[in-house]
């Protein structure tokens, strides 16, 4: 047969081409090396692109709350506010009712029934951002307006996260979008991560006569933590990078205000609404320094919640 | 005589809890059927024979449709996926049946980088290769100077394309490893190369998974706005070839949103009909393909049946009732 | 007898290239055939602009009408705002922009740099910016003074009922409520005007703000375009916004009458707004750039502009800078009917002539 050849024996160059090995390592491999050259390529236009305004303000930029165009001063201040912010209120509406579907759906629905409802809240997290800013824009602002706020404002109105003229657009509404948006990815992966868990650990705890809510409150729950906790961080990296539904129901105003109901800013839509205007290179250069400080955040975050689920896997292998 | 264990308490506590657990799963499921229902109720009025086949209208006059958007989101979708899907496909090759080491782990963690990249940054990184016209060219913008310099479906494609590879990369990488080694063996038994292997058997039984892969990265690129609002820009007439700005669903339903215009707004619910009801077909289809447990189920199908063998050696075990 | 295993065996490393080649081939082979079937005439001219939304609705219908009368000459007109059309044709993305606000000469020397060549200010037509507003209860046309919209805009009038809006207002009933402020949030020619008048005639807001297509807003929230802004008013009760007279129109929006530097309250029309271009149609500069707010005349509607159509003086590409300078001259000549139906003022006959004359000097 052609190409089986003695042991020991070197094939020749032709042979070697003609058996595919090579060249298919030469092509898989470059396609490999591709996606690293992208990213570097990425990394560098935006490091360069930057430079003017990291030379120009250094690291102020971070900390100031000025954004003028007219006399070319820019400082990120408010724009970083405005992403942690929404970031981490859409967690904290976000990851209760996520983490709560996830236990339903893992412990105590049927299987099939389970199925189902997680395939559909799958197709959730299909949903593209701009639909979900045209349902922000004509239906969640209204009933927010309407109905929730009111509530919340004849209830907790004297606090000063609360107080305020509540114009529709909002931190509150986007991080209520952004709340919506992040939810299937929790329930998701912590659905996966808590049918993980081997059923010893629940019959271990059943055994000694807890109720089913205990079991799995302090049995499965804390074993499968560290895969939940990094959902609840890639999660939070999709949120701080959302452009469209935030700058559909956000207000677009770079100020710092207490309230939660004051308009504001996101880095990603600052960057949606000015960069194709933004005339005057360090206007330019101040914008896609802001790209840059967002790359670093949700790389960090990504790396975080991709080393939790790692320490996940190794933690359940070991059993 | 002491009570039984569980006291009330905890009897109640556990109730409670799991029907606040309930009660979320509802809720997140009720979201998701809005969603559909508003969409449907509110865009499937407002479809009619014209939004598919005229191009819009000046602005202020009612009628007119979106056909050169929809023509727009096809093109760019099937230039992302000329340029995403080979790339991701060998590269996940790559990591599946040759990688080892640091450099593979490079690779993966690039990935996983790129695919955290919020998708306006790499509106901009295209923005700034492509879109912008330099004084001193790079060597591709010489060999093809048309495409590079302005506005262009070429650059809206680029930038979805960017966006494909980490997941098509990921699902193939993923897929591959599922299947199991036994079948590697009895390749290189039967004297096969380990190329002829890769193409001939392992492709083969995990082929549903890959495409299963790519349909959903398709559909999860179909709907981005931001790359394009740089790249692609828009158009209000037909975009004729690859070097011209064209107009796409998702950013022409963002226009028409913000906008003022009731005729807009209804041609806007339209839109996001029509682009949510492709993407969740493309997603229903392709979840199915892969017996239905979530995309990132290691299931697959073989092309050769291999029934006694061991299918999911290497993998952890779900131990459920 | 040769088996696929055979054949694959000698072939096999350029298999896996081949396959990924072949479904890549085919993907692209049904995108031209998609592309293929869309029409296209022998004599095609694609031109994209960007810039003002101000001027978006002329561009648009003279797009379509241009398009019946030359098919195959596609004129791209995409609403960025006046900012993004001076920045886009500054870089040459686009072959021209559209702005509402001039370039200063700062924008005009770095323009020269990237492209080489310089940036034409030609004026395509007049408009008026209008404040808009939306109260619950008051359907009637308010009068507003400048110094009302002046502390309006720098935080100093929060209420509908301040004695400075309401003493311009005998009989109409304002309510208490808070005034909520809706500005550009993207760089903006109807800014410019706005914030052009602004600092006109008022001192502090000269000082404090400035005057820019894009500034740091002391109070309000942000819209995206005129048509952001519009939308915004139309939605929001007890707000106010300042979009171009044909937004407003439109979506039948009430708008407000403004006290002009003679001291009369003017609507925005036609007339007030061609009476507001009389002096600088008599000293028109010859590059074009000059501001006619709050112009003298006791018939001026003192929030008036030109907006330009933004073309570089030698772009690379001649065939389609013979098109755009076709278009240009049709429009400010036979497309000048088209204005009136939008309520944009047309161009003085002087105007036009010398417009035509520094055309004539461009020579594709």
């Amino acid at each position: 047969m052609m190409g089986v050849k003695d042991a020991g024996e070197k094939l020749s160059l032709m042979a070697r081409l003609k058996k595919g090995d090579e060249v298919a390592y030469l092509i898989t491999f470059a396609s490999a090396l591709s996606i690293i050259l992208v990213t570097c390529l990425l990394v560098e236009h935006l490091w360069v692109d930057s430079a003017l305004s990291r030379q120009a303000f250094g690291w102020k930029f971070l900390a100031t709350s000025t954004w003028d165009p007219v006399t070319d001063v820019y400082g990120a201040l408010p724009f970083i506010y405005g992403t942690v912010l929404t970031a981490f209120l859409a967690l904290v509406w976000g990851v209760p009712v996520g983490i709560g579907a996830a236990i339903f759906l893992a412990e105590l629905a049927p299987r099939r029934v389970s199925n189902v409802l997680t395939f559909m809240i799958e197709l959730l997290a299909a949903v593209p951002s701009v639909i979900y800013g045209l349902l922000g824009i004509f239906v969640m602002l209204p009933i927010l307006t309407k109905y929730v706020v009111p509530v919340i404002q004849k209830l907790f109105g004297f606090l000063p996260i609360f107080k305020g003229e509540f114009y529709g657009v909002s931190y509150f509404s986007a991080s209520c979008v952004l709340a919506i948006m992040i939810v299937p990815f929790i329930v998701s992966i912590s659905r996966e991560v808590l049918l993980a868990v081997p059923q010893a650990q629940r019959e271990a705890m059943m055994a000694l006569g807890a109720t089913k809510w205990d079991v799995t409150w302090k049995s499965v729950v804390p074993y499968a933590q560290r895969g939940m906790i990094g959902s609840v961080f890639l999660a939070l990296a999709r949120a701080l990078g959302e452009t469209m539904a935030v700058t559909m129901v956000i207000g677009n105003v770079p100020q710092i205000r207490a309230s939660l109901f004051a308009p504001g800013y996101t880095i990603a839509a600052v960057i949606a609404n000015e960069f194709t205007e933004a005339s005057g290179n360090l206007y330019i250069s101040a914008l896609i320094e802001l790209a840059l400080v967002l790359f670093a955040v949700t790389m960090i975050i990504n790396a975080l919640a991709r080393l939790l689920m790692l320490g996940m896997k190794s933690q359940e292998g070991g059993h | 005589m002491s009570k039984p264990y569980p006291p009330t308490y905890k009897k109640v506590i556990n109730v409670v809890m799991l029907t606040l657990t309930g009660i979320a799963a509802l809720l997140v499921v009720s979201v998701l059927l809005f969603i559909l229902g508003y969409l449907v109720w509110n865009g499937a009025r407002s479809l009619n024979l014209n939004f598919f086949t005229k191009l819009p209208v000046p602005v202020g006059e009612k009628g007119g449709g979106m056909a050169n958007a929809i023509l727009g989101t096809v093109k760019l979708l099937t230039l992302a996926s000329a340029i995403g899907v080979p790339i991701g496909l060998l590269g996940g090759i790559y990591l599946a049946e040759f990688g080892k080491g640091p450099f593979s782990f490079a690779v993966r963690y690039t990935t996983d980088l790129l695919n955290g990249v919020p998708s306006i940054v790499i509106g901009i990184f295209v923005y700034s290769l492509i879109v912008l016209p330099k004084l001193h060219p790079s060597l591709l913008a010489r060999l093809f100077p048309s495409y590079f310099g302005h506005f262009s479906t070429f650059a809206g494609g680029v930038a979805l394309g960017i966006m494909m590879i980490p997941i098509a990369l990921r699902s193939t990488d993923d897929f591959l490893r599922a299947v199991p080694n036994t079948l590697r063996e009895g390749g290189l038994a039967l004297g096969a190369s380990k190329a002829q292997t890769i193409v001939t058997v392992i492709i083969p039984a995990a082929m549903h998974g890959i495409v299963t892969g790519i349909m959903l990265d398709v559909a999860r690129v179909a709907g981005e706005t931001a790359p394009l609002l740089f790249t692609a820009f828009g158009n209000v007439f037909w975009s004729h070839g690859w070097n011209g700005p064209t107009a796409s669903l998702p950013v022409v339903i963002f226009n028409y949103a913000i906008s003022p215009y009731t005729d807009w707004h209804r041609q806007a619910w339209a839109a996001g009909f029509v682009l949510l009801s492709g993407i969740f077909l493309t997603n229903i289809v392709a979840r199915l393909l892969v017996s239905g447990k979530g995309s990132r189920s290691r299931s697959y199908r073989l092309r050769i049946p291999m029934a006694a063998l061991d299918l999911f050696s290497g993998k952890r075990s779900r131990v459920r009732s | 007898m040769r088996t696929r295993i055979d054949y694959l065996r000698t072939h096999c490393g350029v298999a896996i290239l081949v396959r990924t080649l072949m479904i890549r081939r085919l993907l692209l082979l049904a995108a031209f055939t998609v592309s293929a079937t869309v029409p296209s005439f022998s004599q095609q001219v694609n031109l994209t602009g960007a810039g003002s939304t101000f001027a978006y609705p002329l561009y648009s219908a003279w797009g379509s009408e241009y398009a019946k009368l030359h098919p195959g000459i596609q004129i791209n007109y995409q609403s960025i705002g006046s900012g993004g059309g001076i920045r886009q044709v500054s870089s040459g993305t686009v072959d021209f922009g559209g702005t509402d606000g001039p370039m200063t000469d700062v924008q005009l020397a770095d323009a020269q740099k990237n492209l080489g060549t310089d940036i034409l200010h030609f004026p395509i037509a007049l408009g008026a910016d209008v404040p808009v507003y939306n109260i619950p209860g008051v359907k009637v046309d308010l009068n507003f003074t400048a110094n009302a919209l002046a502390g309006i805009y720098l935080g100093k009038i929060t209420k509908w009922n301040d004695p400075e809006i309401a003493k311009a207002n005998p009989g109409v009933n304002l309510p208490a409520n808070d005034i909520i402020v809706c500005h550009r949030s993207d760089g903006s020619g109807t800014t410019f005007i706005w914030v052009d008048f602004l600092s006109k005639i008022s001192p502090e807001w000269k000082t404090k703000v400035g005057v820019a297509t894009s500034v740091n807003w002391p109070v309000g929230v942000g819209g995206k375009g005129n048509e952001g802004v519009a939308g915004f008013v139309r939605q929001t009760p007890n707000s106010i916004g300042y979009v171009e007279l044909i937004y407003a129109v439109q979506n039948k929006m009430s708008y407000g009458q403004v006290q002009n530097a003679a001291g009369k309250f003017i609507k925005a029309s036609l007339n007030s707004v061609t009476a507001a271009a009389a002096g600088a149609v008599k000293n028109m500069p010859n590059d074009f750039r000059v501001s006619i707010t709050n112009a003298p005349g006791a018939g001026a509607y003192p929030i008036s502009s030109f907006t330009w159509m933004l073309i570089p003086r030698n772009p690379k590409d001649k065939t389609k800078a013979a098109a755009l300078k076709a278009f240009l001259i049709w429009g400010i000549t036979a497309g000048q009917k088209e204005c009136e139906p939008l309520t944009y003022a047309p161009l003085a006959k002087s105007v036009v002539d010398k417009e035509l004359a520094a055309l004539k000097y461009l020579h594709y």
